[in-house]
């Protein structure tokens, strides 16, 4: 095999990063970030823009797919001058398996196993959204006990990913410590999913109708020795992060976004929150019980890096406090609903009734079946809004399955963070971007 | 015009919504849904933004080709595919739908690029796994598939590409 061959094997064609002058206005004017919505006096003069720069002044390099600060298999393309960065266009895809179109071809009983391994970061998020658009269609009410559970596990997973991003980006800008204790802690968590559902990842715990089993004997116990190291040790990373003056030098002013361009981008979730837009699906448009607890939703000021750090931290704290309040008020009862259509029948009638029986096989190899509509449902992922748009023609598949991937869309404000920035700051500034792979490729 | 007309005109709705003459209902949950026709879908979405919806939550795409058949409102002739908007308004907390019904024969739509530039992944998108074009997008290529990619993911007649279990020694196909 020649070297030719095998540079056009690995070519992503049109969709790379092409010099100046073989892109096209249009592109070139979206990439040098021209055609925002930007606020008057901010706006850029496509005059100004040097689509005639002449290519051997800058430099195209690609950083990944197998960049270990890329956060998995993210490949972005960049325009350098010198260290600055001029442009960047990601290039995504290298992770895509189809599991929208894995998604019709499971029942809606087996789609959660699907869809919890999207964002393997916060899989129960990912259930959750299937769960209620699969209920939305039925037109299903959850027992009290259901919501709440999945509440707890919900906050449970925030407190995990955002302690997961803070060891990942304290890696990326240089804080070997931080990936350690964030791991650490971390690691609690994923005992305590490992314990409820059985496995630490990809849990397939919150089902239509509710959950999977109820929580495990002593799980006030566990929860809040969860609550209290973790808040102890979030304290710890104050000292070690948030005062720190390299840090802080790092992460300040880098990576900045205007609100303005935030929405017109479409992001959502922590980078959203950073312009200073309070906007959380769990206080502005509530699902289960989230507008019984209490809590604040964390803004930022300047939308840079800094900000999105504080915002997860706090954010922390905040799922905390919704965690201790659940502790307080779980309710006693059912956690799924007696709905015979899609609840199978506990374990030990099976061995006692053939009617029981047939009825275990019936809804776990043909499913039951869901009514004709279209239904879209939102949560907030610790990422962003998390959507399911489902599709049901009757039958027990879902006729469309599709997931708006938080990180998929934000990705689209990267090169808006990146451009004009430095090199170095461009893997700090990818990390507080936070995206997960697995959900951006789908 | 005093300064406080001006203010009341600024506080008054500029346009109504849904724009006259578009079909509109409900949805599982009571979610506002309206049918633009392929024409008019820029110009609605531009006044849903307009009136308030200043973000493009997501936009995907629906192929209706083996579906038993859905509810649509009256005037509003089904075609194979259908592309789905999702806006959201953040100061009103309201979400609305746009579907838009796409013929087989001209599968090609307006983009929304110039009014939320956020649509420019989840339209590639769209392009990528239903063919859909959409006119006016900077950058029409491909997003999750390769380059030489051939047929549309997504579509409902592309097959789902089973590769048969071998099993050492079995005998070959009955």
């Amino acid at each position: 095999m020649s070297d030719n061959t095998f540079v056009r094997e690995t070519s992503e064609g049109a969709q790379e990063l092409h010099s100046r002058a073989s892109t096209p206005v249009a592109e070139l004017q979206r990439e040098v970030g021209s055609v925002l919505r930007l606020p008057e006096g901010h706006t850029v003069d496509v005059e100004d823009i040097d689509i005639e720069r002449p290519d051997d002044e800058t430099m195209i390099i690609n950083m990944g797919p197998q960049h270990p600060s890329t956060h998995g298999v993210l490949r972005l393309m960049m325009e350098l001058d010198g260290e600055t960065v001029l442009r960047t266009k990601p290039i995504i895809g290298y992770l895509h398996t189809g599991m929208e179109k894995t998604g019709e071809e499971l029942t809606y009983q087996q789609g959660a196993t699907n869809v919890t391994r999207m964002d393997y970061l916060s899989p129960l998020n990912n259930e959750l959204v299937f769960s209620l658009a699969t209920e939305a269609l039925l037109g299903l009410e959850l027992p009290p006990r259901a919501v709440w559970i999945r509440m707890l596990l919900s906050e449970l997973q925030r407190v995990s990913s955002h302690l997961m991003w803070t060891a990942t980006n304290g890696m990326d800008v240089g804080s070997t410590t931080m990936m350690i204790f964030g791991f650490r802690e971390r690691e609690m968590l994923l005992a305590f999913f490992e314990k409820t559902t059985g496995l630490r990842m990809n849990h397939n715990f919150i089902r239509p109708g509710g959950t999977a089993a109820d929580l495990p004997d002593g799980w006030e116990d566990d929860v809040d020795l969860i609550c209290e190291n973790v808040a102890l040790r979030l304290d710890d990373y104050d000292e070690l992060l948030t005062g720190q003056p390299i840090f802080r030098q790092r992460m300040e002013g880098v990576g900045t976004l205007s609100a303005d361009e935030a929405l017109a981008l479409s992001a959502t979730g922590p980078i959203l929150r950073s312009t200073g837009i309070p906007w959380d699906l769990r206080r502005t448009m509530p699902y289960l019980a989230y507008d019984q607890v209490d809590f604040d939703v964390i803004i930022g000021t300047y939308g840079d890096n800094f900000d999105r750090y504080a915002i997860r931290l706090n954010e922390i704290r905040e799922s905390i406090k919704i965690i201790r309040q659940v502790l307080e008020r779980m309710p006693m009862g059912d956690y799924r609903v007696q709905d015979k259509k899609v609840t199978p029948p506990p374990r030990a009638r099976i061995d006692e009734s053939m009617e029981a029986l047939i009825h275990h096989f019936k809804v776990f190899t043909e499913g039951y079946k869901v009514p004709e509509g279209e239904v879209y449902a939102a949560v907030e992922s610790p990422r962003g809004e998390l959507g399911c748009y489902m599709v049901s023609d009757g039958s027990s598949k879902p006729y469309r399955l599709h997931i708006r991937a938080p990180s998929f869309v934000n990705l689209q404000s990267l090169p808006v963070m990146l451009r004009g920035g430095l090199m170095a700051d461009a893997v700090a500034t990818i990390s507080s971007v936070d995206p997960v792979m697995g959900e951006v490729d789908r | 015009m005093t300064a406080d007309a001006d203010l009341e005109a600024a506080d008054a709705p500029a346009v109504t919504l849904p724009p006259p003459g578009v079909a509109a209902s409900t949805s599982t949950g009571g979610q506002q849904v309206v049918f633009p026709d392929r024409a008019r879908y820029h110009e609605v979405a531009s006044a849903y933004r307009d009136g308030g919806f200043e973000l493009l939550s997501d936009l995907c795409a629906t192929d209706y080709l083996t579906h038993s058949g859905r509810r649509l409102p009256e005037g509003v002739a089904p075609e194979r595919f259908e592309l789905v908007v999702m806006l959201l308004s953040l100061s009103a907390r309201r979400r609305v739908r746009l579907r838009v019904q796409l013929p087989e024969a001209e599968l090609a739509v307006e983009s929304l690029f110039d009014l939320f530039t956020g649509a420019e992944a989840m339209e590639r998108e769209a392009f990528d796994m239903f063919g859909i074009r959409f006119l006016g997008h900077p950058d029409l290529t491909r997003i999750l598939m390769p380059e030489d990619w051939e047929g549309f993911p997504l579509r409902k007649d592309y097959g789902v590409g089973r590769v048969p279990v071998q099993f050492k020694e079995a005998p070959g196909p009955r």
